[in-house]
């Protein structure tokens, strides 16, 4: 998978930036104006979780969190970012550990090639923020801006009727 | 800064007027496509973000009418008070993208980027919306019908930009619908919008993705409030339903193109206008 590296502006190349993320606040230096927010922590803050495919925000594998709103991290301009608290894949676990959801998506078989697996964590997480509770059509609904294209999204279902029962049941 | 970040309208007036030739950036969700994968360089640029003004909507019941800010995001369009007061809005909004591409995109995104098929703009015609725009001169309002002037073109000049959108609230019903290849997060092939103002009597049709601007069915109409009576309580005569079906499509004006051919285009907005003028009396 090959993702679209944009070509460096010499006349922008000595700008510098700051992104909050993950609740850090992290030095951007050399941007080019024009890099997504997708490239900007994939490329340079080594944070490789969201992924790049289709970089027009069709395919949800590089969702993140932008101010407590799922978005396609290839569609915001990284520049444009600053002052916005942005979660990522690798924000969600405390210090590496998996978090409800991640555990779910293993045990229900719900990741096989595992590329789109972080888009779905991250939009997963924020649907149950915001409705705990969902139903199946409004899970689907949550969900479809993120497209696997290996489980057949059942075992992805299975997985989050999973986590909310879990919560549930532990609240 | 790589980005103009502007904090008030006022402060937008200003930096805008410095650097016409800066680009808006709204959601993104159209501009970042074009940087991405079409080669777009962008110089300088404005970002909307951070200025709140935009993102605000107010509702004026002694005129009947709802003011829209540019900046409010298809996702607070489809739910809610928005939602409740101007439903085909909320459909069309429920139709954009997926829901990462709502939460992002916006109202003036979709009057910047002009496109014929952006998911609001049949809403906007059909509902004979009025533009609200500034720039250094001060504000003017511009009709719908003026403001789009072909494929990703409309009447903006230098240095203005989208503040609000303001729609009269319809007595009656209205409803957007569109045909694509997929259910969820899709283009239009063919799009239409259709409002029954039933204390006056009279429909508003308007087609997406079957012209380079959004089509008013003027004739079709017309014919229509010759041809029935469009009041609280009256009924439909299905051969009327489908004669205007057949009179919008002529109305269209659709290409062949990547998307769909131009006879499937002028079939489907029929289909989609016959279909609304039925559901507008069930």
């Amino acid at each position: 998978m090959s993702i679209n590296i944009p070509v460096s502006d010499a006349t922008q190349s000595n700008e510098i930036y700051s992104l909050r993320v993950n609740g850090q606040v992290r030095q951007v230096k050399d941007a080019w104006i024009g890099e997504s927010l997708l490239y900007v922590l994939r490329e340079r803050l080594g944070l490789p979780g969201a992924k790049g495919a289709c970089e027009q925000g069709e395919c949800g594998s590089c969702t993140v969190i932008v101010d407590d709103k799922a978005v396609c991290s290839c569609l915001v301009m990284a520049a444009d970012a600053v002052e916005t608290e942005i979660l990522t894949v690798e924000g969600l676990g405390p210090d590496g550990a998996l978090t409800d959801v991640q555990s779910a998506f293993l045990s229900e078989g719900g990741v096989q090639c595992g590329f789109c697996t972080p888009g779905f964590i991250v939009a997963v997480h924020h649907l149950l923020e915001n409705n705990p509770q969902p139903t199946d059509d409004e899970i689907r609904e949550a969900l479809s801006g993120n497209i696997c294209r290996c489980t057949g999204y059942g075992r992805i279902l299975e997985a989050v009727k999973t986590v909310a029962d879990q919560r549930r049941k532990s609240s | 800064m790589p980005v103009l970040i502007p904090r008030s309208v006022d402060e937008l007036v200003e930096v805008f007027q410095e650097h016409p030739a800066a680009k808006l950036l709204a959601g993104g969700t159209d501009y970042m496509v074009e940087v991405n994968l079409h080669g777009r360089k962008p110089e300088i640029m404005i970002s909307l973000r951070q200025v709140k003004e935009l993102s605000e909507w107010s509702m004026r019941a002694s005129q009947s009418r709802i003011t829209i800010g540019a900046g409010v995001p298809y996702a607070d369009m489809e739910h809610g008070e928005i939602a409740r007061l101007v439903p085909a809005l909320a459909q069309a909004a429920r139709t954009v993208g997926s829901p990462q591409i709502r939460a992002a995109g916006t109202l003036g995104g979709n009057l910047g980027t002009c496109s014929p098929a952006g998911d609001s703009l049949p809403v906007l015609a059909a509902l004979d919306a009025t533009i609200h725009v500034i720039g250094p001169e001060g504000t003017r309002d511009i009709e719908f019908a003026d403001f789009m002037v072909g494929v990703k073109r409309n009447s903006l000049q230098p240095s203005e930009f989208v503040h609000s959108v303001s729609l009269p609230i319809i007595a009656g019903w209205q409803g957007y619908a569109k045909v694509g290849t997929r259910n969820a997060m899709v283009i239009s092939t063919a799009s239409a919008c259709l409002v029954r103002d039933s204390d006056e009597g009279i429909v508003t049709i308007a087609l997406g993705s079957v012209g380079p601007t959004i089509i008013r069915a003027h004739s079709a109409e017309a014919w229509l409030m010759k041809s029935a009576s469009l009041r609280a309580g009256a009924t439909l005569d299905p051969s009327v339903a489908e004669e205007f079906g057949r009179q919008v499509a002529l109305e269209s004006r659709p290409i062949d193109d990547h998307r769909s051919t131009a006879e499937y285009r002028r079939h489907a907005v029929g289909v989609l206008a016959q279909r609304l003028l039925t559901r507008s009396f069930s």
